[in-house]
């Protein structure tokens, strides 16, 4: 049996998997993630992580990370969990890539 | 077909939520001849076809009516010449455009033809993991290794990349071989598509139904992998119906995310919904899609839940399957009213079994390749 892919962790630099854009669809009013055959609509805070976390400007996630736990004024260790979690989500999703 | 899509909101009590996309059918014309093609039995013919000008019409209501992505499908949707102008457009009106192909028509320098008119992905299908048994269920020969050739490119231009994997009796067996061939040509994302049994698949159904022992053996070994895979690749699984206890929800609810319009230009709420008697269907010609979304008749229909009879009408799951398919049900309960007899709770469903093992034991049964 083949290993588990493991977590997104703080080291990676992450960006947006081909064919998938950041969109704002003003009919909706919404942010999303516009896919092959699927879309994912992102709620304020899925927003601000991949604002932060993925893009072809990114640095790693961890200053990702860092940028968010002054935004939103958190304890670092928590928001890293989060967000960690949320891109993990993302990445087994298709929607971001390492 | 499945779907994982959030619903959204409806904008007022009256109107229907917005489609997620519409299918458009541009042509039933293809080089292939699986025996399991969506398609219905009695093709469009290529004069029967909407011209450039009134697809370009069909793209500006499509946006008009909500809908974020189009589905460039048929038939071979590159038979059409125009596939880099209506491309063009839809991108031009802020549609995402996704290609719906058997690639054995496109090359480089079409492909980047449609990469720079703004196509985003392409969806290749293969019907088997090895040139022999895919060529044979294609009744093309050569076309494996041209779609090979073609998904690799693809993947080169930076385009995405999903490999959509027929499955059935004669290549089930084979459904590791498929992912990690889909894996080593770069996708995206795998559907594991065991045949849907409509239109020609449906009339070859007892040359296709794989066996309970291959259906098993096909489930354990793709929930086996998905642990490692996930990450590395999107895996698209459900059980196929036949083997199922509970329906799929077809098309993500009937009338609620998508749109089909046929190469003549007939709107449908799913590609298979002309089997159903009954229906009136409206097309292109008649009223545009916003009206035909709104009120359309065979819009109406079935969508919701108050069509429902028991045991859908009073069951928990019915805003998650939304009683499962209307095709499926006229197909195997004799009534497009009727739960879809997948469901365990469907007084019909010891017949699905029925059909089901009879045909998965009518072994050496030939298929009759789809034609005009």
């Amino acid at each position: 049996m083949n290993a588990v892919a493991p977590h997104v962790a703080e080291t990676d630099r992450l960006r947006l998997a081909p064919g998938v854009m950041l969109r704002n669809d003003r009919r909706r009013d919404q942010w999303m993630l516009m896919g092959p055959e699927r879309l994912l609509v992102l709620d304020e805070m899925a927003l601000a992580v991949v604002r932060a976390c993925v893009g072809p400007d990114a640095a790693d996630v961890a200053a990702g990370i860092d940028r968010l736990t002054v935004e939103y004024d958190a304890p670092r260790t928590e928001v890293a969990a989060d967000v960690l979690e949320m891109l993990t989500d993302l990445r087994n999703k298709g929607y971001v890539v390492t | 077909m499945s779907c994982a899509l959030p619903a959204f909101a409806a904008a007022s009590q009256t109107d229907p939520a917005p489609p997620f996309a519409v299918l458009m059918e541009l042509t039933h014309r293809c080089p292939l001849r699986c025996p399991y093609c969506s398609n219905p039995v009695a093709l469009d013919t290529a004069s029967a076809e909407l011209d450039t000008a009134t697809w370009k019409r069909v793209l500006d209501e499509a946006a008009d009516v909500g809908a974020l992505q189009v589905h460039f499908s048929g038939g071979e949707p590159c038979v059409r010449k125009d596939l880099e102008d209506l491309v063009a457009h839809a991108t031009e009106i802020g549609l995402y455009s996704n290609l719906i192909t058997s690639a054995v028509l496109l090359d480089q320098p079409r492909l980047e033809r449609l990469q720079r008119a703004g196509l985003q992905h392409v969806q290749i299908s293969l019907q088997d993991a090895e040139a022999g048994g895919a060529d044979r269920v294609g009744g093309f020969k050569g076309g494996h290794a041209k779609k090979l050739e073609v998904a690799r490119a693809v993947v080169a231009q930076g385009l995405a990349l999903t490999i959509n994997a027929v499955l059935h009796r004669h290549n089930i067996d084979r459904v590791n071989d498929v992912i990690d061939l889909a894996m080593d040509l770069g996708a995206g994302r795998i559907e594991i598509a065991n045949v849907q049994y409509y239109g020609w698949a449906l009339a070859n159904r007892a040359a296709l139904m794989p066996s309970r022992e291959q259906l098993l053996a096909m489930d354990a070994a793709v929930r086996a992998r998905l642990p490692e895979l996930a990450g590395r690749i999107v895996v698209d699984y459900v059980v196929p119906d036949y083997y199922a206890r509970r329906p799929k929800s077809c098309m993500g609810g009937w009338a609620r995310r998508f749109m089909n319009v046929t190469p003549r230009g007939r709107v449908l709420p799913c590609h298979a919904a002309e089997t159903i008697p009954g229906l009136a269907f409206e097309t292109v010609h008649d009223r545009s899609l916003s009206d035909i979304w709104r009120d359309g008749p065979a819009f109406t229909r079935y969508r919701g839940t108050d069509w429902m009879p028991d045991p859908c009408r009073s069951c928990d799951h019915k805003e998650e399957d939304w009683g499962g398919c209307r095709c499926q049900a006229l197909a195997l309960a004799g009534s497009a009213d009727a739960t879809d007899p997948v469901c365990e709770l469907s007084p019909a469903h010891a017949d699905v079994a029925m059909l089901r093992d009879r045909d998965a034991a009518a072994l050496g049964t030939e298929w009759t390749y789809r034609g005009l």
